[in-house]
């Protein structure tokens, strides 16, 4: 016999038992969904978490300088949160101290931020992240500048009253005019808008649109940070390798500064985009790791009862395997069929499960702000997977009906 | 004329716990080609256990079976089924089509077995539909067609692959008188063309279509002789 003739024969059988056969193939279904689903969710996540979140919290090629971590998504326990607690800040000293020994070049903003509320004309704009700092900062933030303009290291030397406001922050506060030029109340001082930075987007559903930058030595800068005092100092180099080699000597200097003796550990922190990713990362490592069992286990239980409809095929079909055999089939025409059969069944149950994990990965992306990006391997190791547990699910079933004898098999009803 | 079957003192016994059934008791039989033969007996005499053992369907338990000059009762499993796909035609006294398929599907599953490319099979079993006067029927269903009809694809499936022998076994059993007639027929005008036949019947009316009557009794040969038919 020909192999094609196998799977045809396999696709005829299929085709006349439609639901029986979509019954039959639904643990394949529901591991290969799975599979794709969550490996197309966290591939998306992956991404989004490179591509927006650290970069958009910390930046390519930057680090902070800062006394503790700012963004901590696991668990700390009460000694660590102590320690961090007790570590001295980050002064204007520190910062001028590294900016002027740096060698390697750099570009610096002091930073201070915090949640504030923006009134105008008798409208108030809520949670409004409000940022104290330099003239740089626009270039290492990358902000693209949409109306008026940035505000310059002059104006921060002069310590000039005059606010760079977000894109959502100039709708929703002063819609229907041109922000330029407005003057808007911040704890009670007036600051006049200069400039509107063009629209950042969301992440994970947040507006990052929300937000007034000031430079830090302006009056008011109590409001979000203490006197002579910065929650980080930024630096941002060319690339990476400078990046790194930029942390290094910012830590000798750091060390040198504060006179920590070798065995003593940092009391200061580093905070970058990769740092930023770590949690991400640990996350996504344990659904890579659980991933294989939760697939494991759902095409077990497929195999499973694959193997058991294909032995009921092969007792309900017995008359056929008989006549087969009366025509001529040998016992690998026979075991080829039901070997081809089992394994298409479970191959169609593989693709069908590829297009649930679609669908489910993109009512994800739909209905909530995470992202979802399909992996072109997850699909074949999918249909890999479903054919694989087919034949694997198959070869009893159909050894029993190759050695059936052909008179006893002719008898059967 | 040559012989294309000869059975030396073949037997079946069949173990059933601690009895044995003796079904059929050391039977000796030349075949010649083109023959015609009715195979007679009562009930239970071991008609069908000898036919399959002549199919190559069941093996014996004692003696010799030579198919044109091969000894095939020690073959091994794949080795019968070539020989039942090349060497025999099978027809049953219920039909045994495959309900699922249609008639043209049934007729070339012997090709697809055989190793026939798709093509050439599909022309060979219209070729052999027609020639049992089924060529109006071919995408049918077994249960689309009546039992004469069904008899008559299952003729055209056994003379597909243009076999040896063409065994038949009760192949009216099923069948009413007028269909019968039209069946036995066909098995004349095959055994006209050259088709050696050999056909399991209890009735003797049946039986004169052949050329030969052997009568089985209890597993023996009772009586091998050669019948009205054999004379026109
Ligand atoms: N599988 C089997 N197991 C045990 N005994 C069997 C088996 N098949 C047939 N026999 C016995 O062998 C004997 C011959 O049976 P066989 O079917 O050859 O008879 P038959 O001549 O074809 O009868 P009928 O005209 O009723 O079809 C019978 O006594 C039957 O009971
Ligand atoms: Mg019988």
């Amino acid at each position: 016999m020909r192999p094609l003739e196998a799977v045809r024969m396999a696709l005829r059988t299929i085709r006349a038992q439609k639901l029986k056969s979509f019954f039959s193939l639904i643990g394949v279904l529901i591991g290969v969904t799975f599979l794709i689903a969550v490996v197309s969710i966290v591939q998306g996540m992956n991404r989004y978490m490179v591509e927006r979140f650290a970069n958009t919290l910390v930046g390519a090629n930057t680090f902070e300088l800062r006394q503790r971590p700012s963004i901590t998504t696991g668990e700390v326990s009460d000694s660590v949160e102590l320690e961090w607690r007790r570590r001295p800040r980050i002064s204007y000293a520190d910062a001028d101290y590294v900016r002027a020994r740096l060698t390697t070049p750099a570009t610096f903003a002091k930073f201070c931020e915090d949640r504030v509320s923006v009134h105008y004309e008798g409208k108030v704009a809520k949670d409004i992240f409000l940022a104290g700092t330099d003239a740089d900062y626009f270039a290492i933030r990358n902000y693209e500048i949409t109306a008026g303009r940035a505000f310059t290291e002059q104006e921060v030397q002069t310590a000039q009253p005059v606010l760079v406001i977000g894109s959502e922050l100039a709708e929703k506060l002063l819609p229907n005019v041109d922000p330029v030029g407005k003057t808007v109340q911040i704890g009670g001082l007036p600051y006049r808008v200069i400039g509107v930075v063009a629209k950042q987007g969301t992440l994970f559903g947040l507006s990052l649109d929300k937000f007034a930058v000031m430079p830090f030595s302006a009056q008011g800068r109590r409001l979000i940070c203490p006197i002579n005092i910065l929650d980080a100092l930024i630096v941002r180099t060319d690339n990476p390798t400078t990046m790194q080699r930029a942390m290094d000597e910012t830590e000798a200097l750091m060390r040198a500064r504060r006179g920590l003796k070798p065995w003593q550990p940092n009391n200061f922190h580093f905070e970058t985009a990769e740092g930023a990713l770590g949690t991400w990362k640990k996350i996504s490592r344990i659904l890579f790791l659980a991933l294989p069992g939760l697939v494991a286990i759902s095409l077990v239980v497929g195999g499973i009862v694959i193997m058991n409809i294909m032995l009921m095929a092969v007792s309900e079909r017995t008359r056929e395997i008989g006549i087969r055999k009366a025509l001529g089939a040998r016992r690998r025409d026979i075991l080829a069929q039901f070997v081809v059969e089992s394994a298409t069944l479970s191959g169609a149950g593989a693709l069908l499960g590829i297009g649930f994990g679609l669908g489910l990965a993109f009512v994800v992306k739909a209905v909530t702000p995470l992202p979802a990006a399909v992996a072109p391997w997850s699909m074949l190791v999918g249909v890999a997977l479903g054919v694989s547990v087919g034949i694997a699910a198959g070869v009893y079933p159909a050894t029993r009906a190759s050695r059936l004898d052909p008179i006893v098999a002719l008898r059967a009803e | 004329m040559s012989t294309i079957i000869r059975i030396l003192d073949l037997a079946r016994e069949y173990r059933m716990g601690d009895e044995r059934i003796y079904a059929l008791r050391g039977v000796t039989l030349d075949i010649r080609r083109n023959e015609y033969v009715a195979i007679m007996g009562p009930s239970g005499s071991g008609k069908s256990t000898m036919m399959n053992l002549l199919g190559c369907l069941d093996t014996p338990t004692a003696g010799e079976y030579w198919l044109n000059g091969e000894e095939v009762s020690r073959l091994s499993d794949d080795a019968l089924a070539r020989v039942r796909n090349r060497e025999i035609g099978f027809v049953f006294q219920t039909f045994n089509l495959l309900p699922r398929a249609t008639a043209l599907q049934n007729v070339e599953l012997p090709l697809v077995y055989a190793g026939v490319r798709a093509r050439d099979r599909r022309d060979r079993a219209v070729a052999a539909l027609e020639r049992v006067g089924l060529g109006h029927r071919l995408e049918h269903r077994p249960n689309e067609l009546s039992g004469g009809q069904r008899q008559r694809v299952a003729i055209a499936r056994a003379l597909v692959n243009q076999p040896s022998i063409l065994l038949a076994d009760e192949p009216t059993g099923n069948l009413d008188s007028v269909t019968s007639e039209e069946i036995m027929r066909v098995f004349a005008d095959l055994h006209a063309a050259g088709q050696t036949v050999i056909m399991v019947t209890h009735e003797s009316d049946i039986a004169a279509h052949a050329e030969r009557a052997v009568v089985l009794r209890d597993g023996r040969v009772e009586s091998d002789r050669l019948t009205r038919g054999a004379a026109a």
